[in-house]
C-alpha cells in the first residue's frame, strides 16, 4: 500500500487530503484551523487526528507534501516600466505563481514607493523593465532605488536582458538578495512566464516559508512546495488538458471565493472567436489566475460593501438584508459560519457579488471600432465565451445550498454586453475540497490526481 | 541595433505595406517593432518606450491621418520621448491636395518626416540612415 498525504495550509483553515495511489482513491479529508500565530503544527495535529478517524489509523503515510497560503500567504511587489506592457506581464507573473501583488509600480520609483514596499511586508519583490534590447534606464534605475533603500527582501529581475550585468553589478554593491532570470516580455506584447515563476517558487521555497513560521512543519512532514494558489491553478490547468490518454474537461473557468480573496482561474487560449475581432494588448496566458483582494466573504466583506452604490445598498436594504452591518460582523468574526436561513442568505449574496465583480475584472472585453470597411472589434484580454464548465471552490460555495445561484454569476449578461463571459457553460463544484491537494499530488500522479478530480468535481443542476 | 517601431494608426486595416515595410526594414539590420493595423497613438508611444525606438513610422492609408495623427508629438513629449523621431506616409490626407501644405501641415504637427503618396519604402531607407547618423 502507498498512500499519499497532502496539506494545504490555508489562511482560515488547515486541510488535509489522504489518497491511495495503488488504487488511485481519495481516502478522507479533514480540516482544522490554521495555527500559524502560535504553531502551525498544531493545527496540522488536530487535523490529523480527525482524518485518522475516518481512515485506518494504522495508515502510515509515504509522502507528505505540502502547500501554504498561511500568515498572508505570499505578498509581492511588480515593478515595470509600461503600464499595460512590462508592469501588466510583471503582475501576471506573480498572480500565476501563486503571488498575491500588494503593490504595483510603473515608470522611474520613487523614494515615497520604495517605503511603501518596506512597509508593505512585502515578501518577494519583482522588476521588469524594457523589452530585450529595448529601454535600460529605468530598469536600471529602479533597481538603484532599491538597493540605497537598504532592502533585505528578495529581487527577482526579470526585465531587458542587455542589463543583467550591470543588474549582477548593483546587487553585489548594494548587497541585495539578488536572483536573474529571463524577461517577462522579452518582445512586445509576448509574454514569458515559466523562468520568473519558477525562481519565486525557489525563493518561497526556501525563504519564505521560514519566515513565515510555516518551515517547522518540514521536520514532520516531506515539503512545502508552492504558494496554495499555484497549486490550484495546477490543478485547474490538468483537469482542462487532460493527460494522456485521459481526458480533460477542455476550457474551463474555476472561481474560487475566500473569506479573504476571490480568485480566478481561466484555462483556455481565449483567442477571438470571430473574424471581425482584432486581438489587442499583451498576450495573455493560457493558465490565468486573478485576485482580487477586496472581495471575500469574511476579511474582505467591507471590501465588497465599498464595491457597490448607495442605490445597490438600499436596494438590498428594501430585501430585509442590511448588507453594511452584516459585512462589519463578517469581517470582525471570520471564523462565524450561519447559523440560520438569513445569514445563509446574506452569505449567498455576498458570494454572488463577489463572483461577478470578480469574473468582470477577470475576463476579455471588446469595443467596436468604427471602419471603412464595416464595424469592426478590438478585443483586450480573453474570450471566455465559449467556455465548457465553470467550477466553484471555496468554503461559501462548498456549503451553499445552491451554489449554481452563486456560479451563474459568471455567465454572460446583457447588462455587460462588451464583457466576453462564458454563454451557456454547465456548472460544477469541487464538494471535497480537493483542488489543491490535487494540484500537489499532479507533481508525482497526474494522472491519479486527473482520475480523481473527474470523480468527485460533479455538475450541479 | 537601432529599433524602430512601425505599425499602421486608427481605424485602418491596410496590412499588406505594413508587412512591406516589416520585411525591408527587418532585412536592412533594423529591429522592427511592429504594432501592426488598428493601432493607437498609444500602441505606438508603449512599443516605443520599452523597445527603446529611436524612430516611429507610422502609416495611413485611409485618409484620416491628420486626425488620427494630430496630438502625437505631445503624447511622446509627455511620454518622455522627447528625441523619438517622427515619420508619417501613405495617403494620409483626403482627396489630391497639394503635398507641400500637406508636409507644411504634420510639419507643424511635430512630425520630422513627411512621405508622398507611393512613396517606396527604399526610398526611405537613406533618409532613415542620415537622420540616425545625425542623432550619434
Amino acid at each position: 500500500m502507498k498512500i499519499y498525504l497532502m496539506i494545504d495550509f490555508g489562511s482560515t483553515y488547515t486541510k488535509l487530503t489522504a489518497v491511495d495511489i495503488e488504487k488511485k482513491v481519495l481516502l478522507g479529508t479533514s480540516q482544522f484551523f490554521t495555527t500559524v500565530q502560535t504553531d502551525i503544527r498544531e493545527g496540522y495535529h488536530q487535523a490529523l487526528k480527525k482524518l485518522y478517524k475516518k481512515i485506518d489509523p494504522a495508515i502510515k503515510f509515504d509522502k507528505t507534501i505540502a502547500c501554504s497560503s498561511a500568515a498572508g500567504g505570499l505578498k509581492m511587489a511588480a515593478i515595470g516600466l509600461v503600464e499595460e506592457l512590462t508592469v501588466e506581464a510583471a503582475k501576471r507573473v506573480c498572480l500565476g505563481a501563486g503571488g498575491k501583488v500588494d503593490l504595483v509600480l510603473s515608470h522611474h520609483i520613487t523614494k515615497d514607493e520604495v517605503l511603501k514596499i518596506k512597509n508593505g511586508n512585502i515578501d518577494i519583490i519583482l522588476l521588469a523593465g524594457g523589452t530585450d534590447g529595448g529601454n535600460q534606464e529605468c530598469v536600471l534605475y529602479n533597481a538603484r532605488m532599491l538597493g540605497e533603500s537598504e532592502l533585505t527582501i528578495p529581487v527577482v529581475y526579470a526585465g531587458n536582458k542587455e542589463c543583467h550585468d550591470d543588474i549582477r553589478d548593483i546587487f553585489a554593491k548594494y548587497n541585495i538578495n539578488g536572483y536573474i532570470c529571463e524577461n517577462v516580455m522579452p518582445k512586445l506584447n509576448e509574454l514569458n512566464i515559466e523562468s520568473a515563476q519558477s525562481v519565486i517558487r525557489d525563493i518561497f521555497m526556501s525563504n519564505i516559508i521560514e519566515a513565515k513560521g510555516i518551515k517547522k512543519i518540514e521536520a514532520e512532514i516531506d515539503e512545502v512546495v508552492f504558494p496554495t494558489p499555484h497549486a490550484v491553478l495546477k490543478a485547474a490547468e490538468l483537469l482542462s488538458k487532460g493527460y494522456m490518454h485521459e481526458e480533460g474537461f477542455g476550457d474551463l473557468v474555476l472561481v474560487d471565493i475566500g473569506g479573504a480573496t476571490t480568485d480566478v482561474y481561466s484555462i483556455g487560449s481565449g483567442s477571438p472567436k470571430r473574424s471581425d475581432v482584432i486581438l489587442r494588448g499583451l498576450e495573455e496566458p493560457f493558465a490565468k489566475r486573478t485576485v482580487e483582494g477586496d472581495l471575500g466573504v469574511r476579511y474582505s466583506a467591507m471590501g465588497i460593501v465599498d464595491s457597490l452604490s448607495e442605490e445597490e445598498i438600499k436596494l438590498y436594504n428594501e430585501q430585509g438584508y442590511d448588507l453594511v452591518r452584516e459585512a462589519k460582523i463578517r469581517s470582525s468574526q471570520v471564523d462565524s459560519v450561519p447559523l440560520n436561513e438569513h445569514d445563509s442568505n446574506v452569505d449567498r449574496i455576498f458570494a454572488e457579488i463577489s463572483t461577478d465583480k470578480a469574473i468582470s475584472r477577470h475576463d476579455g472585453k471588446i469595443e467596436p471600432v468604427y471602419t471603412p470597411i464595416g464595424t469592426m472589434y478590438y478585443q483586450v484580454g480573453k474570450d471566455l465565451s465559449n467556455v465548457k464548465y465553470v467550477v466553484g471552490t471555496g468554503g461559501v460555495l462548498i456549503n451553499a445550498k445552491k451554489p449554481k445561484e452563486i456560479l451563474q454569476k459568471v455567465s454572460f449578461t446583457l447588462q455587460k454586453p462588451l464583457e466576453l463571459r462564458p454563454q451557456n457553460p454547465a456548472f460544477m463544484i469541487d464538494k471535497e475540497y480537493i483542488l489543491a491537494a490535487m494540484g500537489l499530488l499532479s507533481l508525482d500522479h497526474p494522472e491519479i490526481a486527473l482520475k480523481i478530480m473527474k470523480e468527485t468535481i460533479k455538475t450541479i443542476i | 541595433m537601432d529599433t524602430i517601431v512601425i505599425g499602421v494608426i486608427g481605424a485602418d486595416v491596410h496590412a499588406v505595406g505594413n508587412k512591406i515595410i516589416e520585411y525591408t526594414l527587418t532585412n536592412e539590420g533594423y529591429n522592427v517593432v511592429n504594432v501592426g493595423v488598428l493601432s493607437t497613438q498609444e500602441d505606438f508611444i508603449n512599443a516605443a518606450i520599452e523597445a527603446n525606438a529611436k524612430i516611429i513610422l507610422v502609416s495611413s492609408l485611409y485618409g484620416q491621418g491628420e486626425i488620427d495623427c494630430r496630438g502625437l508629438r505631445d503624447k511622446c513629449i509627455e511620454s518622455g520621448l522627447d528625441d523619438v523621431l517622427l515619420y508619417v506616409g501613405g495617403n494620409i490626407v483626403v482627396g489630391k491636395q497639394d503635398f507641400v501644405e500637406v508636409e507644411k501641415r504634420f510639419a507643424q504637427m511635430g512630425f520630422n518626416r513627411v512621405f508622398p503618396p507611393g512613396t517606396p519604402i527604399d526610398d526611405v531607407l537613406p533618409i532613415i540612415k542620415k537622420d540616425l547618423d545625425e542623432l550619434r
